[in-house]
């Protein structure tokens, strides 16, 4: 978001930096949210503004908590922003539908949750459709089909949750999120609201019913604003042969699949950009003008669900619906323009080909002989990568079936196919403890398999916290791993309660890991795991308690976050190449998988990739032969 | 630079670490400066840990494209690795694209593990070459070695494609952008890397 002061400067903005200067232009006081990808460059990029502008912008511990955060600002009279992705939207629900049955009080603030999607789970565990929950929690919810619509709907977002009292959803999703295009910047206000609060009434969703009905009524009111609302455009012929229905990224893509195919006499496109209350009349009315509608969408057939009913409200059930039902348009998985020229061919009965059978032969030969694939890996240096080899060496050494559940962070890379495989159980943010804190309660019914949950330090803090506390106070058998690199890694080394700094960079209260367990009753020990030997240890130790719960907690930087402070090497690593045993041994590459270590194709020894070594000297411990030396950088 | 299509549609590609998204930027705005509608499409995250990584360029005179280009729909590709050249051919390269590929290899993680063999660097290459309507091969990693840090590879590679012509930037228009996003010394040693890798195509 930071660029030229000068007028003339072109900003170059990512989706999310778009997001985050149009709630800045829009008067946001109060900015939080938890990273997660493809959403932590907002509250990141309004991070970076909070001194100029005065604002607060916190990293909160998890996404019901930020909500919370903002929507307290909003009953004080602000304007607010959370911003998170699918899942933490799930998390916050809890909250969220509680506070569409208030509203945000008679203080006159507003408040405006940005969700962000991720179709085809780039970087997620799923692709769960937000559209749902938006209806679900009655929250008028908009969507964004480009980046240069970010500013004015995000200002209308804000002016609607205001003068309905409501909080507005803004739905982004990955290829909004993370496209990046030169966007227009408007003057910032400096006038700045005071936070009151009204204490002569309570505000509490109880009694629920007439509050539902209330809801209700304010939904009724905001439709005809969706109706009306320039951010549903339609473009095409008068009367189209075929109407596209389209939302989000499903616009660029149907336009840019009429101009392949040249059907831009013969197609209407018809983008939504208020997507509920659905606005039926509008859709009605196009729908008049033609016979056939294709609806364009990502992941689930919210849109096509809607169409339909809008269509049946008028009796209009006689058209013909393409889309997810009837599956021209898979209902999973992001939307490509390649998909919507697919739909459309088999709709005009065309051939489209995007290359030469010429061409799309000598691909495939090609291909077929030469392309591998490129696992992800945890990075060169990365303490993770020691962690779970001091993880495998000691459930290897204790003998019995050990089971363990894994978390969300870079640590999960271990259940990809080059990971180590340690993690048996993988699902949701603190999942992985809770999930342990059960197993630890089947030895009654004559479970043999000792259970290890592990989570990274961020993490831990999000949600693994309540597990924890149930498994101490249900007298479960269980071992806690916190994989501490001092940062939200995974999202780009956000700060979290256990760094002792905050969003904005400031020193802050430190949440110390050891006392806080501790503090619950649980028995606690720290190792570094670049120190292999004493970790392994530590586990097999912990592995032969059954007392109580234990943690242990691994320590060491992130590898990325450290080169950052500190801009050296801590070693310089050398292989001594006659006592290399090659292919023989090849446990620091083939086992250990440091991707500084690869194997020369010919003599088959041992090479450091100098250009990414971070000569972090753990492969000296790693080496079975002592043929890696490692020599101490003076600072 | 001869006619171009439009949109003409650039592969910005290599493994995560690599500095893709950082020229990205520089490019993205220099054309935007130019009067270029340019919408740049990217996924960050977990591809980053060690996975193949790209950003893809819409680059038009008349309107905003949409970030994700169409199979098939690539017109240049500048890849910071051999094996990933060969990836965005797979999906987007047909027979007009241009290509500039760094020789340098990075192991992917299932060659380490022993799933898979990286692919001889000769028939790659020879395949790059079948696959391309032109194609460059620098050893730009080497170069920004020699100029101090393999970290500037991606400078290099940058000036290789103002060199070849394929995009409508000058050197003047990079180098403007470099000079604003590296301060002091370190802009000096990438505008020497930029003149390196404009070098290795302007002269052929």
């Amino acid at each position: 978001m930071r660029d030229n002061k000068n007028s003339k400067a072109i900003h170059f903005l990512l989706g999310n930096e778009a997001i985050a200067r149009a709630a800045l232009e829009a008067g946001v006081q109060v900015a939080s949210g938890y990273p997660g990808t493809p959403s932590s460059e907002i509250v990141q990029a309004l991070s970076q503004e909070a001194k100029a502008h005065h604002l607060h912008v916190e990293w909160s511990t998890n996404e019901k908590v930020a909500t919370e955060v903002a929507g307290a600002a909003a009953f004080a009279g602000l304007r607010s922003l959370a911003a998170m992705k699918n899942a933490g939207l799930s998390v916050a629900l809890d909250f969220l539908t509680h506070l569409s049955y208030t509203g945000l009080g008679d203080g006159g603030g507003g408040m405006v949750v940005v969700v962000c999607d991720d179709p085809d789970a780039h970087s997620s565990g799923d692709e769960t459709d937000s559209r749902w929950l938006a209806k679900f929690a009655a929250a008028p919810l908009l969507e964004p089909s480009n980046i240069h619509e970010i500013s004015e709907m995000m200002k209308w977002a804000f002016d609607l949750s205001e003068e309905f009292k409501c909080y507005v959803m803004v739905l982004s999703y990955t290829r909004l999120s993370h496209a990046s295009s030169a966007v227009k910047v408007s003057e910032v206000p400096k006038a700045h609201r005071e936070a009151h609060l009204d204490t002569s009434q309570t505000v509490s969703p109880y009694v629920a019913r007439p509050h539902h009905a209330a809801l209700l009524e304010k939904i009724a009111q905001i439709r005809p604003r969706f109706e009306a609302s320039p951010f549903n455009k339609y473009e095409g012929p008068e009367r189209p042969e075929l109407l596209i229905v389209c939302g989000g990224s499903g616009s660029p893509c149907s336009s840019e699949a009429v101009e392949l195919l040249s059907l831009q006499d013969s197609v209407g496109i018809l983008k939504i950009g208020t997507l509920w209350p659905f606005p039926e009349k509008l859709v009605q009315d196009y729908a008049r003008r033609t016979e056939k509608i294709l609806v364009v969408e990502e992941v689930d057939p919210f849109i096509e669900i809607h169409v339909k009913e809008s269509l049946a409200d008028a009796n209009l059930e006689a058209k013909v619906i393409y889309g997810k039902g009837s599956g021209h348009i898979p209902a999973y998985g992001e939307i490509t323009t390649d998909r919507a020229c697919k739909a459309l061919a088999e709709i005009f009965h065309l051939d489209y080909q995007s290359r030469t059978v010429e061409y799309q032969q000598a691909l495939s030969e090609e291909v077929d002989k030469l392309l591998i694939d490129r696992g992800l890996t945890w990075c060169p240096g990365c303490p993770h990568r020691a962690s779970f080899w001091a993880l495998e060496r000691a459930v290897k050494a204790d003998g019995r079936d050990i089971y363990v559940t894994g978390d969300i962070g870079c640590y999960t890379l271990d259940v990809f196919p080059d990971g180590k495989g340690q993690i048996k159980l993988l699902h949701a943010m603190g999942s992985g403890t809770g999930l342990a804190a059960g197993f630890g309660q089947l030895g009654k019914f004559n479970s043999r398999h000792p259970v290890i949950a592990i989570c990274g330090d961020s993490t831990f803090f999000h949600a693994s916290i309540p597990a924890l506390i149930n498994a101490v106070y249900n007298k479960s058998n269980m071992i806690q791993i916190v994989l501490d690199n001092g940062a939200t890694a995974m999202t780009g080394f956000q700060p979290h309660p256990g760094t002792g700094f905050n969003a904005t960079g400031e020193p802050t209260n430190r949440i110390d890991l050891e006392e806080l367990c501790s503090s619950l009753g649980c028995t606690v020990a720290v190792s570094d795991p670049f120190n292999v030997r004493r970790t392994v240890k530590k586990i097999r130790e912990f592995l032969k308690e059954e007392e109580s719960v234990r943690v242990l907690i691994m320590r060491r930087t992130c590898e990325l976050l450290r080169m950052r402070q500190e801009k050296t090497r801590p070693f310089v690593v050398k292989i001594q190449e006659d006592k290399c045993r090659g292919e023989k041994c090849s446990v620091c590459s083939r086992d250990f998988r440091c991707p500084a270590l690869v194997q020369d194709l010919e003599t088959g020894k041992v090479i450091i990739k100098e250009d990414i070594c971070s000569g972090c000297g753990v492969c000296f411990d790693i080496c079975p032969f002592n043929a890696i030396s490692r020599e101490e950088v003076k600072k | 630079m001869k006619s171009q299509p439009d949109p003409l549609n650039l592969f910005i590609c290599g493994v995560g670490g690599q500095g893709n998204i950082l020229i990205s930027r520089l490019i993205g705005r220099a054309l935007s400066k130019k009067g270029y509608f340019v919408t740049v499409g990217e996924t960050f995250g977990s591809a980053q840990r060690g996975g193949a990584v790209f950003s893809g360029f819409r680059i038009s005179k008349r309107k905003y494209y949409g970030p994700l280009i169409p199979e098939g729909q690539g017109h240049i590709i500048l890849s910071l690795e051999p094996l990933e050249t060969l990836r965005i051919l797979n999906a987007y390269g047909s027979a007009e694209v241009v290509t500039l590929t760094n020789l340098k290899s990075m192991y992917p993680v299932g060659v380490l593990s022993k799933r898979s063999v990286y692919p001889d660097l000769e028939n790659l290459k020879a395949a790059i070459q079948r696959l391309s309507k032109s194609s460059w091969f620098l050893n730009a990693t080497d170069m920004a070695m020699e100029l101090g840090s393999a970290i500037m590879t991606n400078i290099v590679m940058l000036g290789a494609l103002i060199g070849s012509n394929s995009l409508p930037l000058s050197m003047e228009d990079i180098e403007e952008e470099v000079k604003a996003t590296f301060p002091g010394p370190k802009s000096d040693l990438n505008l020497q890397a930029l003149k390196r890798g404009f070098q290795e195509t302007r002269s052929k």
